[in-house]
């Protein structure tokens, strides 16, 4: 058999398809946040919560409405994404003339009292959330088995990601978007209702967050932490891509995905700290980001 | 009248004196249940263990001292954990109680030790707590990584299952919990093929370490980790076929970590634990009595630990005397060894000289879904092992307390 690096090299194929898998995870909530970012100039520290209430919502649809998984794709991201509407109506909008710093503070105090809340009412140990009839089983590769439903979310994400890049870079509704980042009074004074294009967009931008969530839920433990660990990389993928760009934060998200497959094979233990790793090399030499515009 | 008013005041002086005197000797014991509660173990801890001590101090009070049941959230991290632990036992906190994760017990032990108090250990595994790490003012009461080790990893291979690969969390009780495994392994002539340490708590995805697993060709894929990562190990395990070829041995694992796996994808896995709710008459007693205030769930095995520990404390002060236990952890400690034990939930037992409390240990099955009547009715009993059997002998140690 083949070896890389004294690693069987179907082992390395296999590392590296769920490397893109997490990848996936991690391009689909630092979309969110680099669409947020990019628009609002918001750093949304709920983000995390908000992933974790869409798996959540998938969980009670189902336990309380007897609503499965297919209807949980469609009505999470629309009740979540609603709960992000008036969160941004309420608070965030006070903060737009403010620093930086102010929105990020609030978002992440948000964030924390939300998770207290699931915490406090579901416990830490978490919900079980199973599979879907239609995508339960596997695939044999040759080199690895390969669950239907991973295969599944690498699919569904790209496409996620495809149709948010389109509708910003290549409809109507993403130029005057885009043109209210540049010059708000502007558009507004062609008629455009700026301030509930941006409080949509900050929904948007939390509808996907809890669509990962529900893509999350058979495949992790539906718990109040669940967003905790994820964020923090989350937001070293958009640093590393580029604050509010929208191709450098889902081309890295897959990258690094890839890179922390690829170190859970060679070095495990390193595996959380690699992603920190490259974001302090890119900030030293590209501080904008990969992708950023400086 | 003068006189008299002076009389009178001095007869009230009288009354008044015995009153303060007695109102002094009322010495107030300070149980503090250091645990998480807001982390991954919560549920298996946390407010839990705060119920169940409460719960062993309102069952032994008025006995000429009061107790006070206080508690904080370490976060699972040895600093935080550390300070206040300092904190508490500085202010008059006479008992440390559970401390779940291991690298924050260690911490608290050496401070216990530092400050000549007690620190009655349920929630943490590491076996080093009564082996290298063992100190004169700790007991480890409930559970640890020898027993677990012993309890599953032992009947697995019995069955077979003679080549394992392990998914370790990479801290102080991964480790431990790796290592007395695979000591049992190789003792009953089995091997370990492999064995990868992932980042704790930073992991969400285990599937990297899955496919490794699958790919050693192992017999038994061993978990030397808990909770949510148990429960996203399992998950990840199913979900890439592991379960077709391997044999799942979820090393530590409990009552509401089956919870919230579900009895579906949970059943039939072996695990080993030293109570269990509905195992006899008195451990259903002391469900009832503690159920409404533990959020309607029955107790899990850690909480019930604090109870037991919490309980015997208060029996050796009360014993000794409460000014004495609280001048004096050392003192306390070597009383509450001296006395045997006894508690609704883990039967009568005794606490040996390197400070581990001996009790029976029980391995149980996990009931099929149609097996189950209900939430939280869970478990079989496969075995039962005694606790002079179950826990480590006291000569392999290495606890500086125990003389050869």
């Amino acid at each position: 058999m083949d070896e890389i690096f004294g690693i069987p090299a179907p082992l390395l194929f296999g590392q590296l398809l769920l490397g893109l898998i997490n990848g996936a995870f991690y391009a689909m909530l630092s979309l969110g946040l680099a669409v947020i970012f990019g628009l609002l100039n918001i750093i949304n520290f709920t983000h995390g919560s908000q992933f974790m209430m869409g798996a959540f919502v998938a969980w009670m649809l189902l336990a309380w409405a007897g609503l499965g998984y297919w209807w949980a794709l469609l009505l999470a991201p629309l009740i979540v994404g609603a709960t992000g509407v008036i969160i941004e109506r309420l608070m965030i909008s006070r903060l737009y003339k403010l620093d930086h710093l102010y929105g990020l503070l609030l978002t992440f105090g948000i964030g924390l009292m939300i998770e207290g809340v699931f915490r406090n009412e579901f416990g830490s140990s978490g919900l079980p959330y199973r599979i879907p009839n239609e995508l339960q089983g596997a695939w044999d590769l040759g080199f690895m088995f390969m669950p239907i439903y991973r295969g599944w979310v690498v699919v569904f994400a790209l496409a996620c990601c495809l149709a948010t890049w389109l509708v910003i870079e290549k409809t109507r509704l993403g130029a005057y978007l885009r043109a209210a980042t540049e010059n708000a009074a502007l558009v507004q004074a062609f008629g455009v209702n700026v301030p509930r294009m941006i409080t949509l967009t900050y929904g948007a931008g939390v509808a996907l967050a809890a669509l990962a969530g529900v893509l999350a839920a058979p495949i992790y433990s539906v718990n109040p932490q669940m967003g905790t660990n994820l964020i923090i990389i989350v937001f070293a993928v958009v640093v590393i891509g580029g604050m509010g760009s929208i191709l450098g934060s889902v081309i890295t998200g897959f990258g690094l995905g890839i890179v922390e497959g690829m170190t859970k094979v060679f070095w495990p233990e390193a595996s959380s700290t690699v992603i920190f790793v490259i974001m302090a090399i890119v900030l030293l030499t590209r501080p904008a980001g990969l992708f950023g515009r400086a | 009248m003068e006189m008299n008013r002076r009389s009178l005041l001095a007869g009230a002086a009288a009354v008044a004196a015995p009153l303060s005197r007695a109102r002094a000797q009322a010495t107030t014991l300070r149980l503090g249940v250091l645990t998480d509660m807001s982390g991954p173990y919560r549920d298996t801890t946390g407010p839990g263990s705060v119920v169940l001590t409460q719960a062993a101090a309102s069952e032994f009070g008025n006995r000429g001292f009061n107790v006070e049941v206080l508690s904080a959230d370490h976060q699972n991290k040895p600093d935080v954990g550390a300070n206040i632990a300092r904190q508490w036992y500085d202010q008059g906190v006479d008992v440390i109680l559970d401390v779940p994760t291991s690298s924050v017990a260690l911490a608290v032990n050496q401070i216990a030790r530092e400050k000549n108090k007690v620190f009655l250990n349920s929630g943490a595994a590491t076996s080093d707590l009564t082996g290298s790490q063992c100190s004169p003012n700790t007991v480890h009461w409930t559970y640890d990584t020898y027993m677990l080790a012993k309890g599953t990893g032992g009947a697995i291979v019995r069955t077979g299952g003679d080549s394992w690969f392990f998914i370790t969390a990479d801290y102080a009780f991964g480790h431990a919990l790796e290592r007395d495994t695979a000591n049992f392994v190789r003792a009953a002539g089995g091997r370990v093929l492999g064995q990868v340490r992932y980042p704790f708590p930073a992991t969400t995805d285990f599937s990297a370490f899955v496919v490794q697993a699958q790919a050693s060709r192992a017999k038994v894929l061993g978990m030397a980790n808990a909770s949510t990562d148990t429960v996203n190990t399992i998950k990840a395990a199913r979900e890439f076929g592991l379960h077709r070829s391997m044999k799942f041995a979820a090393l530590l694992m409990g009552v509401m970590d089956i919870h919230a796996l579900g009895l579906e994808s949970a059943q039939g896995l072996m695990l080993t634990e030293s109570f269990y709710w509905d195992l006899n008459d008195r451990t259903r007693a002391l469900t009832q009595r503690v159920r409404a205030a533990n959020q309607n769930r029955p107790p899990a095995m850690v909480p019930a630990g604090c109870y037991g520990a919490a309980l015997h404390y208060l029996k050796a002060a009360a014993d000794m005397g409460a000014a004495a236990a609280k001048a004096d952890g050392r003192a306390a400690v070597a009383r509450m060894k001296a006395m045997p034990t006894d508690d609704d939930a883990f039967g009568p037992g005794r606490i040996r000289e390197d400070g581990r409390k001996l009790h029976p240990v029980f391995l149980f099955e996990v009931k099929s879904p149609s097996e189950s009547r209900g939430p939280f009715d869970y478990y079989k009993v496969a075995a039962t092992t005694p606790g002079d059997e179950a826990f480590r002998p006291l000569a392999e140690g290495g606890c500086s307390l125990v003389r050869s």
